[in-house]
């Protein structure tokens, strides 16, 4: 191949773009959706009068709300970014115009046949997996086609190597095929009825779910946004990432170890001692593999630190790796089996989540889309990045706040429950550890808020953006005031 | 792409004097830091350290099963361990306690807070699910606290509802009827009203009320009700009959509520729970409930079902498989 057109070339590709810009309105619509519904239930937990029978109960939009932000929210913001990155770093178009077309439609309508079957109560039960066996048919056909499609753009690249992002968002597209075929092995009761069965049962039902369970916030949640870190990162600081050997190092020990982490979910029940130990080791040892990501992504801004204080996109991806790693570090601490004993079935665990969901998924996506949505609507800047800083400050308030509250409260209330008196009786009864808990469930609920604030804002910031238009008196990321938008005219998309 | 390319592409990184690796991808290019030594030592460490565990911990599958651990510690020696803790704590008063009658409790401070605390434990537990943690009650649910008892509330009379229930389907549960006078047609509604006003006559405070045998609902209630609420309206608490004369009602004292107790009967439901709790928890909760305000001293001779005294033979310990006495609160489940 001749050199030249590897870095400098002259041959535009026409990307394309339209499937990505259809992503990201999807991202912004169900995140905001998403995260509405978590301010609502987390309105019903603190006041029950909130739980409206029989469709909108906590029970039923509790398991809504994980999938709306996992797989709506985060799934549209992967599909969008990664189809973004791939053309970008292969310098192909996406394969197939017809069924990248049909990933996007096909996706969006998973997630609507989804979303009716949990508010109609119809579940399988299993965390993260609930949709019956229709959904996960049609999910399965969506989800090979986006492997195909991005296998095959790979395939028809026109750079000699594969980008480390690329790495990233391919294994997490592999693995969760794996992974929703394997948990969802189900006996329909009868092809007219939702209802079915899985092939499993028991303990080996079980494992298999946090198998999957697990694998999907580290190949989802994890993976596949840290695809994300190694391509708007490097870009939005101008700078080369840090280290290839580290990112190959913990790239293949994440995926790896990852696998083998599930059985944490499950200390302290019938599954066998032995899993659990496994589990629980292989959890530990994930902590460093873990670590190579944000190591990798923050360690790139060295020498461009002092961009941090100007641009405050590139301060939401930082953040969201410095929230990357303080989940995964508390993460192998939660999963060591005496921590465990303690933290399971506590709040903590929904404060963990949500400082890796919040702080993580979220700001990466947040940092992602500010950098995004100009590039593909062609623009010079976002409408506002004082707006953009606003929306980090009220988002991080309301994270620390969010988990805080759940620290607090997670471990009262693991301590309440397993409290003594000098005589050998319980201390306290379960209800007593709910009239403990609700002023740390206001305060979820106003964290919560500050957090759905943060992002409508986002989306006004969009709206102005795609519009045109630029605030008065806005500097932008290197401190130059900056005049009204105007479109970039230029055809060549590619440089 | 051969190698001779790549090394062409190279170049030195102005601000950290670092290689990149030749490749760029739409601007992009990666510097060839070495793996942070720290990094690289706390991987090490953390393998090296769960090597060790699996040593000691049941950790691996293999034919037959998996291996065992040096230590021998599995999730159920754990939980002995901790149940042990708590048994021990509990064994020095349930020595005492076993078998100790009503009065021996009552007449030892020791035995008396340690049923105390057992009792409020186990009370939170399983019975301020219907009767409140404060034991105040609700629509339904008798008020724990006052002097108002409708089987008894003596503390072998406590311990007899505890045991057996009311309406539960045990044997010995506290079982009685009253008819649905309205629904089953045993008079017309014109006269439950007047049984109504009659009824809520009874426990009225007005000082200028008339005589109650000048009501119109006098020869109605003698006919229907004085059989079990007596004829003075006070119950009779061995049908379970509520006192109508002191204002406190169990399902309500509006008129409407009176109105449909009286048309559609009432017959709430408390389960036996000698199957459910052990017999000192049991006997726990009868003086718990018992010193909550309303507890009454024991009768000559008791109305219900026999006490087991000290020198009875044990026939009401809780039928157990298991020969060893685990510790209390752990085996409701």
């Amino acid at each position: 191949m001749n050199t030249d057109t590897v870095t400098n070339s002259q041959e535009s590709v026409e990307y394309n773009y339209d499937v990505v810009k259809l992503f990201v309105i999807a991202t912004c619509f169900w995140g905001i959706i998403g995260m509405a519904v978590g301010v609502f239930i987390a309105l019903q937990m603190a006041f029950p009068a909130f739980n409206l029978e029989p469709y909108l109960t906590f029970g039923r939009l509790r398991p809504l709300h994980t999938s709306a932000v996992v797989f709506a929210f985060g799934g549209n913001a992967l599909f969008a970014t990664s189809y973004f990155v791939v053309q970008r770093t292969c310098r192909a178009r996406l394969w197939n115009d017809k069924l990248v077309s049909f990933t996007f439609w096909g996706y969006q309508a998973f997630i609507v046949i989804a979303a009716l079957g949990y508010v109609l109560g119809v579940t399988q039960a299993k965390e993260y997996a609930e949709p019956e066996w229709y959904a996960d048919i049609w999910l399965t056909i969506v989800w090979v086609s986006y492997l195909l499609v991005y296998m095959m753009t790979i395939v028809k690249r026109k750079e000699p190597h594969l980008y480390v992002a690329n790495w990233f968002f391919l294994s997490f597209i592999i693995t969760v095929a794996v992974l929703h075929l394997g948990n969802n092995i189900q006996i329909p009761v009868d092809w007219r009825f939702a209802k079915s069965y899985s092939a499993f049962s028991g303990v080996q039902s079980a494992m298999i779910q946090w198998w999957y369970g697990h694998n999907a916030v580290g190949f989802f949640l994890t993976s596949g946004f840290l695809g994300m870190v190694y391509y708007f990162i490097p870009k939005r600081a101008e700078r080369p990432v840090y280290s290839y050997r580290l990112s190959i190092i913990h790239f293949w020990s994440l995926i790896f170890i990852y696998i083998w982490a599930g059985p944490h979910h499950l200390h302290y029940t019938a599954l066998p001692d032995w899993a659990q130990t496994l589990g629980m080791t292989f959890s530990i040892i994930l902590w460093m593999p873990s670590w190579g990501g944000m190591i990798n992504g923050m360690m790139t801004l060295s020498g461009a630190w002092h961009k941090l204080q100007k641009d405050p996109v590139l301060r939401f991806m930082i953040v969201a790796l410095a929230f990357y790693g303080m989940s995964t570090f508390e993460g192998p601490l939660m999963s060591i089996r005496s921590v465990n004993a303690l933290s399971h079935y506590t709040d903590w665990t929904i404060g963990h989540v949500h400082s890796a969901a919040l702080g993580w998924v979220g700001f990466i996506t947040f940092g992602a889309l500010y950098y995004l949505i100009p590039v593909l609507w062609k623009r010079k800047e976002v409408y506002s990045l004082k707006l953009v800083n606003v929306h980090l400050w009220i988002a991080t308030i309301g994270i620390v706040l969010y988990i805080t509250a759940m620290w607090v409260s997670g471990i009262m209330q693991g301590l309440m429950w397993r409290a003594y008196d000098d005589l050998g009786f319980l201390s306290y009864s379960f209800v007593e550890t709910v009239v403990a808990m609700h002023p740390f469930y206001v305060i979820r609920v106003i964290g919560g808020l500050c957090f759905l604030a943060g992002a409508i804002i986002m989306v006004y910031n969009f709206y102005r953006t795609i519009k045109g238009d630029v605030r008065a008196g806005e500097v932008d990321k290197d401190g130059n005031p900056r005049e009204a938008q105007t479109t970039i005219t230029q055809t060549r998309i590619a440089g | 792409m051969t190698e001779q390319d790549n090394k062409h592409k190279i170049e030195v990184d102005k601000l950290s004097g670092v290689e990149t690796t030749g490749h760029e991808w739409d601007g992009l290019k990666e510097l060839n830091h070495p793996l942070p030594r720290w990094w690289l030592w706390i991987l090490y460490v953390s393998i090296i350290w769960s090597i060790g565990y699996w040593i000691v911990y049941p950790s691996w599958p293999i034919p037959g099963g998996a291996t065992k651990g040096t230590s021998g510690e599995t999730q159920f020696t754990a939980l002995k361990r901790s149940q042990n803790e708590i048994f021990l704590r509990q064994q020095v008063y349930l020595n005492k306690f076993e078998g100790a009658s009503f009065e021996a409790i009552m007449n030892d401070p020791e035995l008396y807070a340690f049923a105390m605390a057992g009792g409020r434990a186990m009370f939170k537990d399983n019975c301020a699910t219907c009767h409140g943690t404060g034991a105040s009650g609700g629509k339904g649910y008798p008020n724990l606290n006052d002097d108002d008892w409708l089987w008894g509330g003596s503390l072998e009379e406590i311990h007899a509802t505890l045991l057996h229930g009311i309406r539960s389907g045990d044997e010995d549960a506290h079982v009685s009827q009253m008819p649905a006078f309205g629904k089953e047609k045993l008079l017309t509604s014109i006269e439950v009203n007047t049984l109504t006003d009659y009824v809520l006559a009874m426990s009225s405070r007005d000082q200028e009320k008339p005589a109650m045998d000048t009501l119109a609902g006098h020869k109605l209630f003698q006919t229907n009700c004085a059989s079990c609420h007596a004829s003075n309206g006070q119950g009779d608490r061995e049908f379970g009959a509520p006192n109508l004369t002191d204002g406190i009602w169990l399902y309500g004292g509006e008129r409407g509520d009176v109105y449909e107790t009286i048309y559609n009967s009432r017959a709430g439901v408390m389960p036996a729970w000698k199957d459910r709790l052990d017999e000192n928890t049991l006997r726990q909760l009868a003086v718990y409930v018992h010193q909550l305000g309303g507890g009454e001293e024991t009768r000559e001779k008791p109305i219900l079902i026999a006490v087991p005294q000290e020198n009875d033979e044990k026939d009401t310990t809780p039928v157990d498989g298991e020969e060893e006495r685990k510790p209390q609160g752990t085996d409701n489940e």
